[in-house]
């Protein structure tokens, strides 16, 4: 590769991936935000920086604070400590009504007593355009979510996709330089929320607007996000793209929200600079990591292994010295596309191991009892020491 | 056995419907009554209609407590939205429960003792700052005002309390100050229960007795007051007719506002036309 190839590359990444690049400024900022009701610590000391264009998500469960963090950037809580920047400006202070921000509302909340255009319409009136322009404001704003033909309808008369839409139009149509969107497609039903997962995005793409989003649903943030911030208990567990999320978690919380994973126990007792061995009681083989471990001997460590990264084999392997689990196969799901297998490992534990079932097969390939070996690559695995 | 069991439930449902309806029949019935014994009947007769739209004592009266009605009414509602506001959406503060008790408590107090107590606060100011000068419409305005905006306050808290607050947050957001949100959206939200506090503290006003004859004074003498005083010197045929003309605008007011409410019920529940719906 030339110099010249090396350097497109570099600034294509930059421009593509702006938290990779140190000279990239910031579009969202939180400083040192903290958030206490009463005694409770909602937000715990978050610093976070959210770039331009991104289409972030911030992911947990219920009560670990994502919706507190969003309802901050909206302006509806105020910090009870830290700051918050937006395109550089201290948002301290800043009622909603003056904010950059404009929020979809997991409930829509649309206004019952208007018509879909009169709901899209609401923001621009507030700002004083003109009538004609906030006429045709509105008609393309309706236009990109497909709901022209419903303009004059009541948001009762609307399905759940259909209220949706209006709430998604009433909110870009300010064209707020961040969009704050609260468990977007939470109301609505599976086949419908896939679809419009795409969707969304494709608005975001075609609007370049920023999206901050908040799910529960960790496939919802993956599909979509540029980015993802894993929360717990008011504190921020890991940020990266989905791609960094799955495949180098930092800590057990991530791995285990984010996707599926078998969690193994152990201690370091070999290291060096091109591997490292941990043994474990819960494992009848030590188990063998294709890199060096940040850590010392006698470390405790936990191995975390996706299951479809696990391979199941109904003769014993000639080498079991490492990673090499024997078991039974204790419970079998069947989906179709793939199939998921609980195996009993000799040593007491279960483990989770999913197979695509990308061959026809004459009949099932494992059946409840069979003595199986699992085995995996040695760079499969994650090495969590939290 | 359904037959039987709902044999039963027929006959308890007549009886039910006899209990509180034949009484009212019976003074439909002997309003038209052609003579002057209110239990006897001697044929059938517009005359006593005729003599209380003469009696103008009693027009008066009616003309008295309709103004007293629609004056208490409204003004209760100017008080009481704002309490219902404060108790449904200032969310914990200092004396919160002091507050909503106090608000309340004109519901459960005896009538006889706001009655009363109202008349001595009255007769204090008029010696004091020489307002209300003498007692009459004004002073039954005010009493009748104290104890319908605990009402309205209570119905407008109930609607707030089952309103979703991302709607007012979702104005806000969109740039609606405190103020307007207030006109431009709450307002037509909670407008059904305003309507139904208006029509409730009406109903109240127009059916008090025991505080307007407190509070009152010459020349502001109510339609309660009025019927009191004349039954109390023998019931008279014209206040047969007069009841009658009452059920019947109670009558003519309840289908409107269930009108109003199955309309909209209908509207909530329309189905959509499937063919148009295209997710």
């Amino acid at each position: 590769m030339s110099q010249g190839a090396l350097q497109q590359a570099h600034e294509d990444v930059h421009k593509t991936q702006p938290w990779n690049n140190p000279d990239t400024v910031p579009f969202i900022r939180f400083e040192n935000v903290t958030k206490k009701f009463g005694d409770f610590y909602a937000v715990d000391d978050v610093s976070l920086d959210i770039y331009r264009h991104e289409l972030f998500a911030l992911l947990g469960g219920s009560g670990c604070g994502k919706t507190t963090l969003l309802r901050m950037l909206a302006g509806f809580e105020e910090p009870t400590s830290g700051k918050i920047f937006i395109d550089g400006v201290d948002m301290a202070g800043v009622p909603p009504y003056e904010r950059p921000t404009n929020m979809m509302f997991q409930s829509y909340a649309l206004f019952p007593h208007m018509s879909v255009e009169q709901n899209v319409a609401f923001g621009l009136h507030q700002d004083g355009l003109p009538k004609s322009e906030i006429r045709t404001l509105v008609s393309d704003m309706l236009a990109l979510v497909q709901m022209s033909k419903f303009a004059t309808r009541k948001p009762h008369q609307l399905s759940g996709g259909q209220r949706q839409r209006v709430a998604l139009a009433r909110s870009l149509v300010k064209n707020p330089k961040v969009l704050l969107l609260d468990e977007p497609l939470g109301a609505l039903d599976k086949k419908l929320r896939e679809q419009t997962q795409f969707e969304l995005v494709n608005i975001q793409e075609k609007v370049g607007t920023t999206f901050v989003m908040v799910t529960h649903d960790q496939e919802e943030a993956m599909t979509m996000a540029s980015r993802i911030s894993v929360m717990n208990d008011g504190v921020i567990k890991q940020t990266g793209t989905p791609f960094e999320l799955y495949e180098y978690p930092n800590s057990r919380f991530t791995a285990n929200f984010v996707g599926q994973v078998n969690l193994i126990e152990g201690v370091l007792v070999d290291d060096d600079e091109k591997y490292a061995i941990i043994r474990s009681d819960d494992a009848d083989c030590d188990i063998y990591i294709d890199h060096a471990v940040q850590g010392h001997q006698g470390m405790t460590f936990w191995i975390a292994i996706r299951p479809e990264r696990v391979r199941l084999i109904t003769e014993k392997p000639e080498d079991t010295k490492y990673n090499c689990l024997s078991g039974k196969v204790e419970e079998i799901g069947y989906l179709g596309g793939l199939s998921t297998y609980h195996v009993r490992l000799d040593s007491g534990i279960r483990i989770k191991v999913t197979e695509p079932n990308s061959t026809r097969q004459i009949e099932p390939r494992y059946t409840w009892d069979d003595r199986v070996w699992a085995t995996w690559e040695s760079g499969a695995a994650s090495v969590l020491s939290q | 056995m359904s037959g039987k069991r709902s044999t039963f439930l027929l006959t308890m449902l007549v009886f039910g419907f006899a209990f509180l309806y034949v009484p009212i029949l019976l003074v439909i019935i002997y309003s038209f009554n052609e003579g002057k014994l209110v239990t006897v009947w001697s044929g059938f007769s517009f005359k006593w209609y005729v003599s209380l739209f003469s009696n103008d004592g009693m027009i008066d009266a009616a003309w008295n407590s309709l103004r007293i009605g629609v004056m208490s009414a409204t003004l209760a509602l100017a008080i009481g939205t704002p309490a219902g506001l404060v108790m449904s959406r200032f969310g914990r503060f200092k004396s919160r429960t002091l507050f909503s008790g106090m608000v309340a408590a004109p519901l459960v107090m005896p009538e006889v003792i706001t009655g009363l107590s109202l008349l001595l606060l009255f007769v204090t100011l008029e010696q004091l700052v020489g307002w209300p000068a003498g007692r009459g419409v004004t002073t039954i305005v005010i009493a009748h005002t104290t104890f319908c905006a605990a009402y309205v306050a209570v119905v407008v808290q109930s609607r707030l309390t089952g309103m979703d607050t991302s709607v007012e947050e979702a104005a806000m957001d969109l740039g609606a100050k405190p103020a307007k949100i207030f006109f431009v959206i709450t307002l037509p939200m909670i407008l059904p229960a305003l309507m139904a506090g208006w029509l409730l503290s009406f109903t109240l006003s127009l059916d008090d007795l025991v505080i307007a004859s407190f509070v009152a004074g010459p020349g502001s003498t109510t339609l309660p007051m009025k019927v009191f005083s004349s039954v109390r010197l023998g019931v008279s045929p014209e206040i047969n007719a007069l009841a009658t003309l009452i059920i019947l605008a109670v009558t003519i007011l309840i289908l409107i506002s269930s009108l109003l409410i199955l309309r909209s019920e209908k509207m909530r529940s329309r189905t959509i036309d499937p063919a148009t719906i295209d997710d």
